[in-house]
C-alpha cells in the first residue's frame, strides 16, 4: 500500500491552532446568495417579455372575437345597391356595416415581403459570399462595418427616400398603376433585409471549416467551383436560416410599408397597385380607434397573428442555426 | 522532525459518470515540495485542484473522501470555502495576471481581507515581491502594466501575488511549463528558498524538474495514484514497475 | 491539363465578378441614399433649425423640440435597458449552468429581437400603459397620470426593444474575458460575486458600452413602437417640469409627459403635413440629422469594439 510507505506523523499545526478551520459565516453565504438571486432574477428578463408580450397582446385581441366572429376576420358580406347581399373580402372597420377581412392585409403583407425576401436573398447572399470568399482580407475589415452602417439606418429614412426618390423613379420607369404601391415598398425592404441575409451568410459561410476548401483546391477547383459546389451547400442549412430570418423581418417591418405601398386594401395580387399591410394598418389606425371598441380589438388581434407568424419564423431559423453549429463543431 | 500537512483518505472525484480520480490516499509533509508527476490526462492537476476546492466551480463534479489539512476536513459543509482558498497559494500553468498595475496586482488578495492602509499595503508588496525574488526587478515600476513583464517575471509575480494573501501552503500547477530554460531555473531556485517556509504541491511534466525541486514525489496514472515516495528513492528504485516505465520513458 | 497554364474559367470569372458587381451595387446605394440626403438636407442646416420649434403650421422652423424628446427617452431607455441586459447577460455567463432552461433564454433572447417593431407599441400600449400605468393611478391615486401614454412608457418600450441588443453586446464582453482571470482571483480567495465585480467587470466595460451606444442607436431610429405612446405631431412646449424641493427648482424631463421625436417627425412632415411639397427641404434636413446621429453612433460603437477586440488579442 502507497500510504505506508511514508512515515505518519502529527499534524504541524493543530486544528485548533489551524487557519483553516474557520466556519463559514452565515451573512456571508447570504449575501452571495442574495447577489446571485438578483441576476438569476434579472436573467429571466428575456423570456418574460416574450412571455408578457404574447399574454398583453393575447388579453387585448381575444376580446377581438365579442363581436367578430372567426369567418368575419376572413370574409364579410356586403348590400349592394341593388339590395343583393355579396361576400367581399374586405378590411372595412370604420364603415356602419364594419367589415374585419384579414385577407386583403395578409395578401397586401405577402405582396411586399415576398418580392423583397426574393431580390435581397439575390443581393444578400451575394454580398455575404464576397465578404467571406472574395474580399481581400484587408478590404473585409473595412466593408463588412459599411455593411452594419447600411443595417443601422433608421427604417424611417428608408421609407422617406423611397417616398419622395423611389416612387418617382418608378413611376417614371414602370408606370405603375398607382404612385406608392407594393413594388415600391418591397424595393425599400431589401435595404432592411439585404443586410440581415448577407451578414447571417456571411457567419454561415465563416463557419465551413477550412479544411473543406483546402481539399477542394486540393482537388484542382477553381476558387467559384469551390464556392459554388463545396462551401454553398455545406453552408446551405446557413444561408436559408438567414433568408428565413430576412423573411420574418420583411413581414414586421412597418415604417417603409407604412410610407410607400400606398396604404389601400385591395384585394389584389398586382404588385404595382396600392397594398396595405398588417403592420401599416396597426400603425395607421390605432392613433384613431377608440379603447375597447371592436376596431380596437381587432387590431390588436392582427398584432396575435403578426407576433405568432414571425415568432415561429425566428424558431425554425434559430433551430436550423442550432443544429448547424452542433454539426460544425465536429 | 518531519510533520504532517495536508492528509487524504479514499478519495474519488467524478465529473458526471466519469471518474476522475478513484480512490487516492496520500500524506503530504509540512515545509517540504512534493512534486505529482504522470502522463497528461492522469488526474495530477485535477488532484492538485482538489486540495483548494477549485473544482467546486465546475458543473457536474462530485467528491467523496477526506481531506484533511490541519487534521480539518476542508469539504466539510460549514466551511469557509472561501477563506481556505485565501490561505492556500496558488499558481497556475499560464500566467494570469489580471490587465491591472504590478503593484494592484499583488494587493488584489490583501485587499480582499479588508487591508487598505496604503503603508500596509506597499509593506506587503515589498515583502512578497522579495520572497519571489523579483523586487530588485519590479521595485521602480510598479505603477506599471503587469502585462509589460516578461513570461518569467510575470510567473514569479503571480507568486508574490499567491504569497501576499500569507498562506502556508502553495499549489503549483505546472508553473515553469511555458517558460524558458533561464527563468525555470529561476523558478526552481524560488521553490527551493520558499519551502523553508511553506508547504509546496508542485505538477509537474518533467520528470528532470521533479528531481529537482521536490523532496517527494508521487506518481499518477489513468486517475489513480501509483505510487508516493521520497523523490531519491521514485528516481532510483521505485518499487512499482508502472513507475520505473514511465520514469525511464519507456511510456507516457 | 498542363502544370503552369493558367486554368481558364470561364464561369467562374463571370460569376465572382458579377458577385463583386452586387456588393459595388449595395455600397453605391448606401452611398447614393446618404448622399441624396446630406445635399439635400444641407441647404436648412443650420445651428438655429437644430434648436428652435417648427413655426407656421410645421412648414417653418426647426427641430428643436424633437431632438431634446429623443434625447430625453434615449435616457431613460438607457437607464432602464442597461443595467436589466448587463444582470441578464451576468447570469447567463457566470451563473448559469448551461442547461435547458438557459437555451430557452438564449432562444427567447433571440425571439425578442425578432418581435416586429409595430407588436412592441401594441405591447407598450396595453403593458406599460393600461396595465401598470392605469394601476399606479389608482395605487397612488393620481388620477390620469401614469395611466396614459408619455414619455416613460415610450422609454420603457423602446427599452425592451433594445434590450437582446444590450444583452448580446454583454455577453460577448464577458465571455472574451479569459477564464484564466476568473481562477486567479478564486484561488486568491476573491468570492464569486468579488470576482465579477473586481476582474470580470471592469474587462468587459469597454463591450458594454458598445452595446450601449448600438442600443441609443437603434432607438433613435425607430418610429414604429412610439406611434401611440405618446408621440405627439407638434408641442409648444417641452416636457420639462420644475421639481421643487421647498424653495428650490431645477428644470427637470418630466417623464409623464408627451413628447416629440425625431424619427416620427419626419414621418409626419412627409406623409402628413398640410404641405408636404412646401416642407421637403425641412423633411430632408431633420432626416440629415437623424442618419448623422445614428451613422456616427454606429461608427463611434465599431471603432469601439475594433480597439476591444484588437487589446484582447494582444494578452
Amino acid at each position: 500500500m502507497t500510504e505506508n510507505i511514508l512515515p505518519r506523523h502529527q499534524f504541524e499545526v493543530s486544528p485548533e491552532n489551524s487557519h483553516y478551520s474557520k466556519k463559514i459565516v452565515r451573512s456571508a453565504r447570504i449575501k452571495e446568495t442574495l447577489i446571485k438571486s438578483y441576476f438569476a432574477a434579472a436573467g429571466t428578463a428575456a423570456l418574460i417579455f416574450i412571455i408578457l408580450i404574447f399574454i398583453f397582446l393575447f388579453k387585448e385581441g381575444i376580446n377581438a372575437f365579442n363581436n367578430i366572429g372567426l369567418s368575419d376576420f376572413i370574409y364579410g358580406t356586403r348590400t349592394m345597391e341593388d339590395g343583393t347581399v355579396k361576400t367581399v373580402y374586405e378590411w372595412y372597420p370604420t364603415s356602419e356595416n364594419a367589415r374585419y377581412s384579414l385577407l386583403p392585409l395578409l395578401l397586401g403583407t405577402l405582396l411586399t415581403a415576398i418580392p423583397a425576401t426574393l431580390i435581397s436573398t439575390v443581393l444578400g447572399v451575394a454580398a455575404g459570399i464576397y465578404l467571406s470568399e472574395i474580399a481581400h482580407p484587408k478590404a473585409k475589415e473595412f466593408l463588412k462595418p459599411v455593411l452594419e452602417l447600411f443595417a443601422a439606418i433608421p427604417t424611417v429614412v428608408l421609407g422617406f427616400i423611397m417616398l419622395v426618390i423611389g416612387a418617382t423613379f418608378f413611376q417614371d420607369l414602370l408606370h405603375p398603376a398607382n404612385r406608392l404601391n407594393a413594388f415600391v415598398a418591397s424595393v425599400g425592404l431589401t435595404l432592411v433585409i439585404i443586410p440581415v441575409i448577407a451578414s447571417l451568410t456571411e457567419d454561415a459561410l465563416r463557419s465551413i471549416p477550412m479544411d473543406l476548401r483546402n481539399a477542394a483546391y486540393g482537388l484542382g477547383a477553381t476558387k467559384w467551383q469551390t464556392i459554388s459546389k463545396v462551401i454553398l451547400p455545406a453552408a446551405f442549412s446557413g444561408v436559408s436560416a438567414s433568408i428565413i430570418l430576412g423573411f420574418g423581418r420583411a413581414i414586421g417591418e412597418t415604417m417603409i410599408v407604412l410610407m410607400a405601398s400606398g396604404n389601400a386594401a385591395n384585394f389584389t395580387m398586382e404588385i404595382f397597385r396600392s397594398a396595405r399591410t398588417m403592420t401599416a394598418t396597426i400603425a395607421a389606425e390605432m392613433g384613431e380607434v377608440s379603447q375597447g371598441s371592436d376596431h380596437y380589438y381587432a387590431l390588436f388581434f392582427i398584432g396575435v397573428v403578426l407576433f405568432v407568424i414571425t415568432f415561429f419564423l425566428n424558431l425554425i431559423a434559430e433551430m436550423i442555426i442550432s443544429k448547424m453549429r452542433k454539426k460544425n463543431t465536429f | 522532525m518531519k510533520e504532517l500537512k495536508i492528509s487524504v483518505k479514499n478519495l474519488y472525484l467524478k465529473y458526471g459518470e466519469k471518474t476522475a480520480l478513484d480512490d487516492i490516499s496520500m500524506d503530504i509533509t509540512s515545509k517540504q515540495v512534493t512534486a505529482f508527476i504522470g502522463p497528461s490526462g492522469c488526474g495530477k492537476s485535477t488532484f492538485l485542484r482538489v486540495l483548494n476546492r477549485m473544482n467546486d466551480l465546475i458543473d457536474n463534479c462530485s467528491i467523496t473522501g477526506e481531506v484533511l489539512i490541519d487534521g480539518i476536513d476542508i469539504y466539510d459543509k460549514n466551511l469557509d470555502v472561501v477563506n481556505l482558498r485565501k490561505r492556500i497559494g496558488m499558481v497556475f500553468q499560464k500566467s494570469n495576471l489580471f490587465p491591472k498595475t504590478i503593484f494592484e496586482n499583488i494587493v488584489f488578495g490583501p485587499r480582499l481581507n479588508g487591508v487598505n492602509d496604503k503603508n500596509t499595503l506597499n509593506e506587503i508588496v515589498e515583502k512578497t515581491c522579495r520572497q519571489a525574488a523579483i523586487w530588485d526587478e519590479v521595485k521602480d515600476r510598479l505603477n506599471e502594466p503587469a502585462l509589460s513583464l516578461s513570461g518569467g517575471q510575470q510567473q514569479r509575480l503571480c507568486i508574490a501575488r499567491a504569497l501576499a494573501v500569507e498562506p502556508d501552503i502553495l499549489l503549483m500547477d505546472e508553473p515553469a511549463s511555458a517558460l524558458d530554460p533561464i527563468s525555470t531555473a529561476k523558478i526552481e531556485e524560488l521553490i527551493h528558498e520558499l519551502k523553508k517556509n511553506y508547504t509546496i504541491v508542485i505538477v509537474t511534466h518533467n520528470m528532470q524538474q521533479a528531481a529537482r525541486v521536490s523532496d517527494y514525489t508521487a506518481f499518477f496514472y489513468m486517475g489513480k495514484l501509483i505510487e508516493i515516495d521520497k523523490t531519491t528513492r521514485i528516481f532510483t528504485k521505485p518499487s512499482v514497475k508502472q513507475t520505473e516505465d514511465y520514469i525511464t520513458g519507456r511510456f507516457g | 491539363m498542363e502544370l503552369g497554364k493558367k486554368h481558364k474559367d470561364i464561369n467562374g470569372f463571370i460569376f465572382i465578378n458579377l458577385v463583386r458587381l452586387m456588393f459595388a451595387f449595395l455600397v453605391g446605394l448606401l452611398l447614393l441614399i446618404i448622399g441624396i440626403i446630406a445635399v439635400n438636407g444641407y441647404p436648412v442646416m443650420s445651428l438655429d433649425f437644430l434648436i428652435s420649434s417648427p413655426a407656421n403650421n410645421m412648414t417653418e422652423g426647426g427641430i428643436g423640440p424633437a431632438i431634446f424628446g429623443t434625447i430625453a427617452v434615449t435616457f431613460f431607455m438607457v437607464l432602464l435597458a442597461v443595467p436589466l441586459g448587463v444582470s441578464a447577460a451576468i447570469f447567463l455567463s457566470e451563473y448559469a449552468k448551461e442547461s435547458i432552461y438557459t437555451k430557452i433564454i438564449r432562444t427567447s433572447i433571440n425571439n425578442l429581437a425578432g418581435v416586429p417593431s409595430i407588436v412592441f407599441g401594441l405591447f407598450g400600449l396595453g403593458f406599460f400603459v393600461l396595465f401598470i400605468g392605469k394601476n399606479l393611478d389608482e395605487v397612488l391615486q393620481t388620477g390620469l397620470l401614469f395611466g396614459q401614454p408619455a414619455l416613460l412608457w415610450a422609454a420603457a418600450t423602446l427599452a425592451v426593444l433594445v434590450l437582446p441588443i444590450v444583452i448580446v453586446s454583454t455577453l460577448e464582453a464577458l465571455n472574451s474575458v479569459p477564464k484564466s482571470h476568473r481562477d486567479a482571483a478564486i484561488g486568491l480567495g476573491a468570492t464569486k460575486w468579488q470576482t465579477i465585480r473586481d476582474i470580470v467587470f471592469p474587462q468587459a466595460k469597454p463591450g458594454i458600452l458598445t452595446g450601449t451606444i448600438l442600443a441609443i442607436s437603434r432607438g433613435v431610429g425607430e418610429t414604429a413602437p412610439i406611434l401611440f405612446l405618446g408621440c405627439a405631431f407638434f408641442l409648444p412646449n417641452l416636457p420639462v417640469a420644475d421639481l421643487c424641493i421647498g424653495d428650490y427648482c431645477i428644470p427637470m424631463i418630466n417623464p409623464t409627459e408627451q413628447f416629440m421625436y425625431l424619427a416620427y417627425h419626419i414621418f409626419i412632415l412627409s406623409t402628413q403635413s398640410a404641405n408636404p411639397t412646401k416642407t421637403l427641404p425641412l423633411q430632408y434636413g431633420s432626416t440629415l440629422v437623424l442618419i448623422l446621429l445614428t451613422i456616427l453612433l454606429n461608427i463611434t460603437a465599431i471603432i469601439f469594439r475594433y480597439r476591444f477586440r484588437k487589446a484582447l488579442g494582444r494578452n
